[in-house]
């Protein structure tokens, strides 16, 4: 029993990790229809920039851990969202209204393009960060003397995603710019004629996604205390599939998928096999394309002709 | 203008920042902390300068600018060929070089533009397309002819055939993609699988059953094209972008399994000591086991290494062009004809009574033959495999050069596999960013010409000389 609540606050984590991600995959697909390739590059960006800002901070002699936390959230955010809008203006928007493998295929160019980038300017090797957030409380002892800790990171995690999530259903479901993003959601023609500056609400839209995901590579960073160029493509591949789950183009339904996800794959690892873990991602992201591609909380696709 | 220049450099500079103008170093367990702020000024300067050029160009200044950049462009390509001047920054000279030759590119089509309205630069391209669609046969014919002489060329040492060995080989995966991907219009992500599994049948195959070259091929070939009929079979009335994402799990599925099962792969160790293949039962080497022929003493030879690289040379070469046969005559067939026809459009086939699934499932499982095919040449030219020559950058490869040759392309293939396989290999300054360069080629060929570099579509059947026949 014990373990399986320390597993739960585990993969709970974790699930904070991929929702904030899949809230990317999602937003594009609902607007665009298109599968971003690249958001899990992205996300890796996130985490880059956020090491190369921890130790600037560093150098500056920046020592108050929350304050640094918070530029580090800040401006990984900015940053990432920026090359989420470089990523849209170069490679996606030219192909808005091109047939429906051209975007992908571009956004395959984008994330190998990218991780090629990165790896060229800040090298293969793993980049390491110690530990900066230290301690827990210990919530319960077994009779085999497990204990369960939340950790103190873990709750900054949860809070922080939590916070962002709230912060963006609000965003999403009372201001102007949410209205607009929905409008284009439901008919881009439409919304274009009544005066929706269609290519501007896209453009935020990435780089909310991309600002979503640069907090979920910091938040990776600080849990893994490791960061790679590769590290976006199988972290990708597992929110994407927590999108799909949720109902791809839903907002509640990726943060439902995210938390779904990172709970199975901990429980896999933790009651089954480490080995197989990414094969049970896969295995559930095929299973639900295939037997309810429209996911949980999504909307039934119906193909007009 | 100057304003929109500066915007854009603006822009780059906080592109820049924080990835060109900090870096990480790994320094023992650790990483410190350096800056690189001149290469990060150059390229936003570079940028700057590019922006203003082009700018000037469409306000009428492009002959100027043209002569200019050509110069630049191909003075650094000089340099480059003949080591003239020492290169600190590679990557700075490329992106300039890159820069410069856009603007090239441009101003060339301005000024084309303003001698002949009507012809816009897109419309060459297409005419390109055209020519080579029709001169086809006979370029094809060309280039088999050079494929079959290459060994012998004075010009051809060990090296040579490798490259040409490597190269055919892409070509032969990228034929059998094509019919996937180029005739059906299904984007497989996952095309390594078929490899892999092509790759594993045979090693397993041949050390276990003691099986040689020809007899594990078509085992290996079913074996693969049996996956591919028990992927596809669940996943092909997927839509096309999630057809995409799906093959791409399962590809990445089965290397996870290759790298786990260790019974039967011995995981990320490898296969090793794969048998080599025989020339009708005769050993390329120099001292045979007792009672096998070895190669050069039934041809009274010298001893050779190349003999056997000389070989597998027509052995990929033999393969690749099976794979082209085949296509091009089922293309003529009606399984063809619906692959293309389930392309343009899936509700009109359905409604003239085409199976989409079972017509998919054979584009998929034809696909996937040649894959393992090809999976089992690798196999026994390396002599050894492991799961890690089948991720998933080696799909996103093959299907590059399908995407790039133009899909449905098959003369597209070959030209994308020399560029894309043997550029790089032939120029290895440029090792480092040949995958940098994929990616930003996809990228650039799907904006310019989202169907491919050399495709040229046309209806490969019609009804009817013209409708005034038809009406008679």
């Amino acid at each position: 029993m014990e373990y399986f609540i320390q597993q739960f606050i585990n993969g709970v984590t974790l699930g904070a990790i991929f929702g904030l991600i899949a809230i990317g995959y999602t937003m594009v697909y609902g607007i665009l229809g298109m599968v971003n390739f690249a958001h899990g590059d992205i996300f890796m960006i996130g985490g880059f920039i956020s090491i190369i800002t921890f130790m600037i901070l560093g150098v500056l002699g920046v020592t108050w851990l929350p304050f640094s936390l918070l530029c580090m959230l800040l401006i990984a955010m900015a940053f990432t969202g920026l090359h989420g809008w470089a990523v849209e203006r170069i490679g996606y928007r030219a192909l808005r209204n091109s047939n429906r493998l051209a975007p992908l295929i571009s956004a395959i160019g984008v994330s190998i393009f990218l991780q090629n980038y990165v790896q060229l300017l800040q090298g293969a090797r793993n980049k390491p960060l110690s530990p900066i957030i230290f301690g827990g409380i210990e919530l319960m002892t077994s009779s085999t003397g497990f204990t369960v800790t939340f950790a103190y990171m873990q709750m900054v995690i949860i809070g922080v995603a939590t916070v962002l999530m709230a912060g963006f259903s609000v965003l999403i479901a009372r201001t102007a710019l949410g209205r607009q993003q929905r409008a284009c959601e439901q008919d881009m023609k439409m919304a274009r004629l009544l005066g929706v500056d269609v290519d501007r609400t896209i453009a935020l839209t990435f780089i909310m996604g991309a600002a979503l995901a640069a907090v979920a590579g910091l938040i990776w960073l600080l849990r893994y205390g490791i960061i790679d160029f590769y590290v976006g493509f199988l972290v990708g591949i597992k929110a994407f599939t927590a999108a799909v789950i949720g109902g791809i183009g839903s907002l509640p339904g990726a943060m439902l998928g995210g938390l779904l996800i990172g709970l199975i794959e901990v429980f896999w690892s933790a009651y089954f096999s480490v080995e197989y873990k990414d094969v049970a991602a896969f295995a559930i992201l095929v299973l639900v394309l295939i037997f309810r591609p429209t996911g949980l909380l999504g909307k039934p696709d119906i193909e007009k002709v | 203008m100057l304003k929109d220049a500066g915007m854009m450099a603006l822009a780059s500079l906080a592109l820049a920042m924080p990835l060109v103008g900090f870096q990480t170093v790994d320094r023992g367990a650790g990483i410190v902390l350096d800056t690189r702020f001149g290469a990060m000024f150059y390229a936003v300067a570079v940028i700057f300068v590019g922006r203003l050029l082009l700018l000037l160009i469409e306000a009428g200044h492009a002959s100027l600018i043209q002569a200019a950049t050509v110069a630049l462009s191909a003075a650094w390509l000089i340099n480059v060929a003949f080591h003239l001047y020492p290169i600190t920054w590679p990557a700075l000279g490329w992106l300039t070089w890159i820069v410069a030759s856009v603007l090239a590119i441009r101003a060339w089509i301005v000024q084309r533009r303003a001698t002949r309205p009507a012809a816009g630069y897109t419309d060459g391209v297409e005419k390109l397309g055209a020519l080579v669609a029709r001169i086809g046969p006979y370029l094809g014919g060309i280039a088999v002819a050079f494929a079959f002489t290459m060994p012998f060329m004075p010009f051809a040492d060990q090296r040579m055939v490798d490259l040409g060995i490597l190269v055919l080989t892409y070509i032969m995966l990228g034929w059998g993609l094509n019919v996937v991907v180029g005739l059906a219009g299904l984007l497989d992500l996952g095309y390594v699988a078929f490899y892999a599994v092509g790759a594993y049948s045979y090693a397993i195959l041949s050390i276990h059953f003691d099986l040689n070259f020809w007899q594990t091929l078509p085992l290996a070939g079913a074996m693969a094209a049996l996956f591919g009929v028990l992927l596809g079979f669940p996943v092909l009335r997927l839509r096309g972008d999630y057809l995409a994402i799906v093959t791409l799990g399962f590809g990445e599925m089965i290397r996870l399994i290759l790298l786990n099962w260790d019974d039967l792969t011995n995981g990320p160790k490898g296969i090793g000591s794969i048998p080599r293949p025989s020339f009708f039962g005769m050993q390329f080497t120099a001292a045979p086991r007792e009672g096998v022929t070895a190669f050069h003493e039934f041809f009274n030879l010298d001893f050779a290494p190349i003999h056997r690289i000389i070989h597998l040379y027509y052995i990929i070469l033999f393969l690749a062009l099976l794979t082209n046969w085949f296509t091009l005559r089922i293309r003529k067939m009606p399984i063809g004809r619906a692959w293309e026809a389930l392309r343009e459009d899936e509700t009109a086939c359905r409604a003239l009574g085409i199976n989409p699934t079972n017509t998919k499932l054979t584009a998929f499982a034809i696909g996937a033959m040649f894959g393992g095919f090809a999976g089992s040449f690798f196999a026994t030219r390396q002599g050894f495999i492991s799961p890690e020559s089948f991720n998933f950058i080696e799909s996103a490869i093959i299907l590059a050069i399908v995407v790039l040759g133009g899909m449905g392309s098959q003369i597209g293939v070959v030209v994308a596999s020399i560029l894309l396989i043997g550029g790089p290999e032939w120029f290895r300054d440029l090792e480092a960013y040949r995958m940098l360069a994929f990616g930003g080629l996809m990228v650039a060929i799907m904006i310019w010409r989202p169907q491919g570099l050399l495709s040229h579509r046309e209806p490969t059947i019609k009804l009817g000389p013209s409708p005034g026949a038809r009406s008679a």
